[in-house]
């Protein structure tokens, strides 16, 4: 057993939550000072957004808030008695019921909540469930819901593919000018996809630390140091705060700090995070010696394709590039290279309830894998935010016999 | 000459095994876990100790298995159930084998290979459906002692189908049939055969079936439907409920066989 089973902070977190505050206090204010708001899904052209002078806001990150702080549960119903079955997206339902109670954790920074959208704007490479979402507050708020309708189950990237959602990004630049009273200026596009790059390869640096044995950070570190990944790409402040993280996770290799006392495993996370349990999770990998190093989630706001020499070209080719939206032969092939790169000895699949668009071992992936690569796999039965729809005991006994099978080499 | 003891607090019952230096079991103890999983642990152990006739310090180690794992005060260790069903049902078995245990609230499939090794598992989904606590309701459902199940079963001339995968749909579905005028034994084991089709789906299976748990020990008739459903080989080990409780006490003798 690991001598410790305290989850290692970061010193640079206190500046996270400070860039974070500063993030949802503008997004607050702005309204009040005749800023303009446009909600955005997690991979949409928030570079776009950002260059007209929008104030960004990403409804998935309140998702992701409401599961994290256990609203969740008791905000969906609210979701469910207005036509929103329990089957679909959590985060969607947990919002709705947020937006239905005027309850938000935002409220809890003493700020009012999450700003009116002047316009909603998704991508679908994600699943059709962010649309659907979207559409909700534009019938609600009558305001305009835009979006990019991205292929899926995309296989190798080609040009066709490339100019046909470039070509819609571009489409929406005539509305969204409208609505925020101003041209777009293409320097300042520019400007923005060179600091969503950077930030992009500086979240990628920091992931990349994980290589390590042991590792300095864990998947669940992850997801709270992505906050600024996740809302604050393309802006200069994202950028300066994981060149800070990434220098301290410098440190921590340098002199052989793990993550996890005593690293005995590794193991790779596919699927969302069960935001509810993060904690719980986190404390048993640590008191088993697991390091869950490595995940498709985190690695999801890694795009390395953007280009500011090519701004929309390349915003489409990002985001159509992401593990989501991709083949079952290119997911495998990705998954097959992070268990090389990361050093890992099995591969963790959370097969959440309501998002079946990242539970990936519906289709017999866990079984073609360990075929393949001769590594065990674990599927956890949960949800994002749905925690009625998680056992506690039979995921504990679950990842405890995981982790005996995996210490039998 | 030393002694080793294994505890499954499960979620329906306590089972106990004592076994010698040989993995010989001497005595075993079973009682409902309760709400004081301590006091059932307790209780099973001052059982089989009298049982076996031998004095507490006797017992030169002990593991705990099971969801109570964590609540047993003088275990020396502890690991999943998952562990020490198939440890328990090795010692039996020694060849490559599929164990299927069917416990009061869910059930296992686990593969070993041909030296014990684990090479993967899979429990139930979130639901009572395959397990225990299925034929409890049923039972309930039906006004039927749970014990008189299996004897009811074993007197069925007629196959009856429920399809339903959730234990309240399939209570209704036996409603209809009730008033359908069918045999309450051929929806008895219509009932049991619905357990064996949940377990049927949770995963493939690769050598002889190997049944373990207190549900299989309770109604025998099973390894007949499961021989049936799957075309495969069963076993049944001596004391099925009990295999857990082995397992336990297997690893607590090799830890102390290591620890020499």
């Amino acid at each position: 057993m690991s001598s410790s089973t305290e989850r290692k902070d970061f010193d640079a977190t206190r500046k996270m939550r400070a860039v974070m505050g500063k993030y949802f206090t503008e997004l607050c204010q702005g309204p009040a000072e005749g800023k303009k708001t446009a909600w955005c899904t997690s991979v949409g052209p928030a570079e776009l957004l950002r260059a007209l002078g929008f104030n960004v806001y990403f409804p998935e990150n309140h998702g992701a808030m409401l599961g994290a702080t256990r609203m969740a549960t008791d905000l969906i119903p609210l979701a469910n008695a207005r036509g929103f079955s329990p089957d679909i997206c959590s985060y969607l339902t947990s919002d709705v019921g947020s937006y239905l109670k005027g309850e938000s954790p935002i409220q809890k920074m003493n700020l009012p909540g999450p700003p009116k959208a002047d316009v909603l704007v998704y991508n679908t490479n994600q699943c059709r469930d962010v649309k659907d979402w979207f559409q909700f507050y534009g019938r609600e708020w009558k305001v305009p819901c835009l979006g990019i309708h991205t292929p899926r189950a995309i296989g190798e990237m080609d040009g066709a593919l490339v100019d046909y959602v470039a070509g819609q990004i571009e489409a929406l630049v005539e509305p969204l000018e409208q609505i925020a009273g101003t041209k777009l200026d293409r320097g300042r596009l520019k400007q923005v996809v060179g600091l969503s790059r950077q930030c992009t390869l500086l979240w990628k640096g920091v992931l990349e630390t994980a290589a390590h044995v042991p590792s300095p950070i864990t998947f669940f570190d992850g997801t709270i140091q992505m906050g600024p990944a996740v809302v604050l790409r393309g802006h200069s402040d994202a950028v300066d705060y994981y060149n800070l993280l990434l220098t301290e996770l410098n440190q921590r290799v340098a002199q052989g700090i793990g993550a996890v006392e005593g690293e005995k495993l590794r193991v790779y996370w596919e699927g969302m995070p069960i935001w509810g349990k993060l904690k719980d999770l986190s404390t048993q990998m640590l008191q088993l010696g697991i390091g869950v190093v490595a995940s498709t989630y985190c690695n999801s706001w890694i795009f390395e394709a953007l280009d500011p020499a090519d701004p929309f070209r390349s915003m489409a080719r990002a985001y159509s590039s992401i593990f989501i939206c991709r083949s079952e032969d290119w997911k495998e092939r990705y998954i097959a290279e992070m268990v090389a790169r990361f050093r890992v000895d099995g591969i963790v699949y959370h097969d959440a309830k309501t998002c079946p668009n990242n539970s990936n071992n519906r289709y017999g992936m866990p079984q073609r894998l360990q075929e393949k690569l001769g590594k065990p796999y674990l599927v956890v039965n949960g949800d994002l935010n749905d925690l009625r729809l998680y056992s506690e005991e039979q995921t504990r006994t679950k990842i405890e016999a995981f982790a005996e099978q995996l210490a039998q080499g | 000459m030393d002694y080793f003891c294994g505890i499954d607090i499960g979620a329906s019952a306590a089972k106990l095994v004592v076994i010698d230096r040989s993995g010989r079991s001497l005595a075993k103890a079973t009682r409902r876990s309760g709400v004081d999983y301590a006091q059932a642990a307790e209780g099973c152990l001052e059982e089989a100790l009298a049982a076996a006739g031998l004095a507490p310090h006797e017992i030169a180690g002990s593991l705990s298995t099971g969801y109570g794992r964590d609540n047993v005060p003088w275990a020396g260790g502890k690991m999943t159930e998952i562990a020490c069903h198939g440890k328990g049902a090795y010692f039996h078995f020694r060849r490559k084998m599929t164990i299927i245990d069917i416990g009061a609230q869910d059930s296992k499939v686990i593969h070993l290979d041909a030296e014990g090794r684990r090479t993967s598992f899979q429990m139930n989904r979130k639901c009572a459906a395959g397990t225990g606590a299925f034929l409890e309701e049923i039972a309930y459902r039906l006004d039927l002692p749970l014990a008189a199940l299996n004897g009811l079963a074993e007197r069925s001339t007629k196959e009856i189908a429920l399809g339903s995968f959730c234990t309240v749909f399939a209570a209704t579905e036996i409603l209809g049939k009730i008033r359908a005028g069918e045999k309450i034994e051929d929806i008895v084991k219509g009932a049991l055969r619905s357990v064996v089709k949940r377990i049927l789906e949770m995963d493939t299976v690769d050598g002889p079936l190997v049944l373990t748990g207190g549900v299989v020990a309770h109604n025998p008739i099973l390894a007949a439907l499961v021989a049936g459903s799957f075309g495969q080989e069963v076993l049944v080990p001596p004391e099925p409920q009990h295999v857990g409780a082995l397992g336990a006490a297997l690893f607590a003798l090799e830890k102390a066989e290591k620890g020499r």
